[in-house]
């Protein structure tokens, strides 16, 4: 059996840890840039809803004295992983599948336990070692078990934990259950599936096995399967990321090649960073640009190209080189920029990088300055340390109106106490 | 290899040494060895540098719910906890009477020693000029940690 923990409203949660008098009281926070909203507590579900650009809202989140937030990934990361470090502790294999939610394997526990009673003392203890209130499914498949945990959090009768074992109560859940928000359905299948007069779960595992396959291919047929209670999906236990993408939208839109490359070399010295976190260098740059999406009066513009590096790379400075010259090459005068992003690929590990003749950068030294460099930021503040090229962010940088402390991260943050 | 760092302490009394090492992780470990150093003699307390004193081992014994906190303000002086210490909290704690505990209070932290008078909790302060708070109904409470230990800048060097 699977187990499905997932915090409850979970980067509000966060906020209400370290602010227990916002306990009952609306809260969404917003994404980068401040942006739109990515969560709401509860109560804010009522007045907004996900998705809703923040410039539109303004007024209805003031009369309704809803609490704003932006998002404080510092801390969000942080208790994420002090949840994620808690389940671990009960079972052998686990899952983190998002920031919030983890699937834990449950084989063999009902040897011993009572499943129900078990996973009610593992949500218990995540929340008292954490203070974010989380909820549980438990079922056969992880579609299934995705299922129960909505009812966990649905009907409080349940007291966080919702088991789906048996047929007839997997046959009452799914009957219930709104096609849209089964794990998988995404709202293109969604649409299409009303219109063939599927709404429910229940609907969908009655059709045949060859119409699913023919209206939806093999990923609806594993669908169809996981939610009878047949496994597809197993758990996906950690490896090294085969890319890895940073990318912002700006608060301005940005015509200026100068200020459009300050952004992108702080993308590749963050992409840098993360190489090298996890030991890994790139063969392949990639960046992208694009203008705003949402304006009806300007032409839209996607731009991407991609460079490969005469040796793989995990130096910042060697991947904002190579995404130079790839903006060169991409840039065009005239438009308005919204977003833009650099993506490293090929990764292997450090150690394993194949040398070139004709490749003349110092390696050790590189690797030394780096080393250097990564400690100083770790021990002052992020970017304490950076190359010239990066600037000082002024110009592109994210707009945090609403920032919360970084309780958990930084000593300079602490809670305060009286 | 670490590095290490001699630490000799000489005094009235002969003190026996003590042989640090800094571990370069997140972890603080100081190895030590508990045979004295003479210079020029070969170290005989090399066989028991895998004796590590972990400050975050010994201090945090449950990581995931242990945060830390700052004091602000004078109400607990008289227990020699001051302004600008760093509180160690452990969530995850059920406190125990005389417990020094984080709570939340009507919109506030604060932190206070906890006292259980039959089923009346008390909140009492570590400063004459403040006076004990009695929890009752209408409060809006909650025990958000236990304190397990404070640290103190004893040269002061950082002002937070």
């Amino acid at each position: 059996m699977f187990l499905l923990v997932d915090c409850n409203n979970f980067f509000a949660s966060c906020e209400r840890v370290f602010n227990p008098a916002l306990q009952n009281k609306p809260i969404v926070v917003l994404s980068n840039n401040d942006g739109c909203v990515i969560a709401r507590s509860n109560e804010a579900k009522k007045i907004v809803k996900m998705g809703d650009p923040y410039f539109k809202i303004k007024d209805i989140l003031q009369e309704n004295e809803v609490i704003i937030f932006s998002s404080n990934y510092s801390l969000y990361g942080d208790m994420s992983r002090r949840v994620m470090l808690t389940l671990a502790t009960f079972v052998k294999d686990l899952e983190v599948y998002s920031i919030d939610e983890a699937f834990l394997d449950l084989e063999g526990f009902d040897k011993h336990y009572d499943l129900t009673d078990y996973a009610r003392k593992i949500i218990r203890i995540t929340t008292k070692n954490t203070g974010i209130p989380v909820s549980g499914g438990i079922a056969a498949t992880k579609t299934l078990a995705k299922v129960a945990n909505k009812y966990a959090k649905r009907y409080k009768g349940y007291k966080g934990i919702c088991l789906l074992d048996t047929d007839t109560k997997i046959q009452k859940a799914l009957k219930l259950f709104e096609i849209g928000d089964v794990w998988g359905i995404g709202y293109k299948y969604d649409k299409k599936l009303q219109r063939y007069g599927i709404k429910t779960a229940w609907d969908f595992i009655n059709k045949p096995e060859s119409w699913i396959r023919t209206q939806m291919g093999v990923v609806g047929v594993r669908t169809w399967k996981e939610l009878q209670g047949i496994r597809c999906f197993n758990l996906e236990l950690p490896h090294s990321k085969k890319s890895i993408c940073t990318s912002r939208s700006f608060p301005i839109e940005i015509t200026d090649f100068e200020i459009l490359y300050e952004a992108i070399a702080n993308f590749a010295a963050s992409c840098g960073r993360k190489l090298r976190e996890q030991k890994t260098c790139a063969g392949t740059v990639t960046v992208f640009i694009h203008s705003n999406f949402f304006r009806d009066d300007l032409s839209p513009f996607y731009q991407t190209r991609s460079l490969q590096l005469p040796v793989a790379s995990n130096a910042s400075s060697e991947l904002i080189i190579a995404a130079k010259t790839i903006l060169k090459g991409i840039y065009q005068k005239g438009y308005a920029f919204k977003k833009a992003g650099v993506i490293v690929s090929e990764l292997i590990k450090e150690d394993e990088v194949q040398g070139n003749l004709f490749y003349r950068i110092d390696r050790e030294r590189e690797q030394r300055l780096y080393k250097v460099l990564d400690m100083l930021n770790r021990k002052i503040a992020p970017d304490a340390l950076k190359l010239a090229v990066q600037g000082n962010g002024k110009k592109w940088a994210l707009s945090r109106k609403y920032l919360s402390r970084r309780y958990t991260t930084s000593w300079d943050d602490l809670i305060e106490i009286k | 290899m670490e590095s290490y760092i001699f630490v000799r302490m000489s005094g009235r009394k002969r003190i026996t040494i003590e042989l640090f090492r800094a571990d370069t992780n997140s972890n603080l470990a100081l190895p030590y060895a508990d045979e004295g150093i003479q210079a020029g003699f070969p170290n005989p307390a090399q066989d028991y540098l895998d004796l590590c004193l972990d400050l975050n081992k010994e201090l945090v014994t449950n990581p995931p719910a242990t945060f830390y906190g700052r004091v602000r303000g004078d109400s607990l002086v008289d227990a020699d906890v001051l302004e600008g210490d760093v509180l160690i909290v452990d969530k995850s704690l059920t406190p125990l009477e005389g417990d020094l505990v984080v709570v939340f209070i009507d919109g506030d932290f604060t932190l206070k020693f906890i006292h259980k008078d039959n089923e009346v909790i008390w909140l009492i302060p570590a400063n004459s000029k403040y006076n004990p708070i009695k929890v009752t109904k209408e409060n809006d409470f909650m025990v958000w940690g236990v304190v397990t230990y404070t640290i103190r800048d004893n040269r002061k060097r950082k002002r937070r």
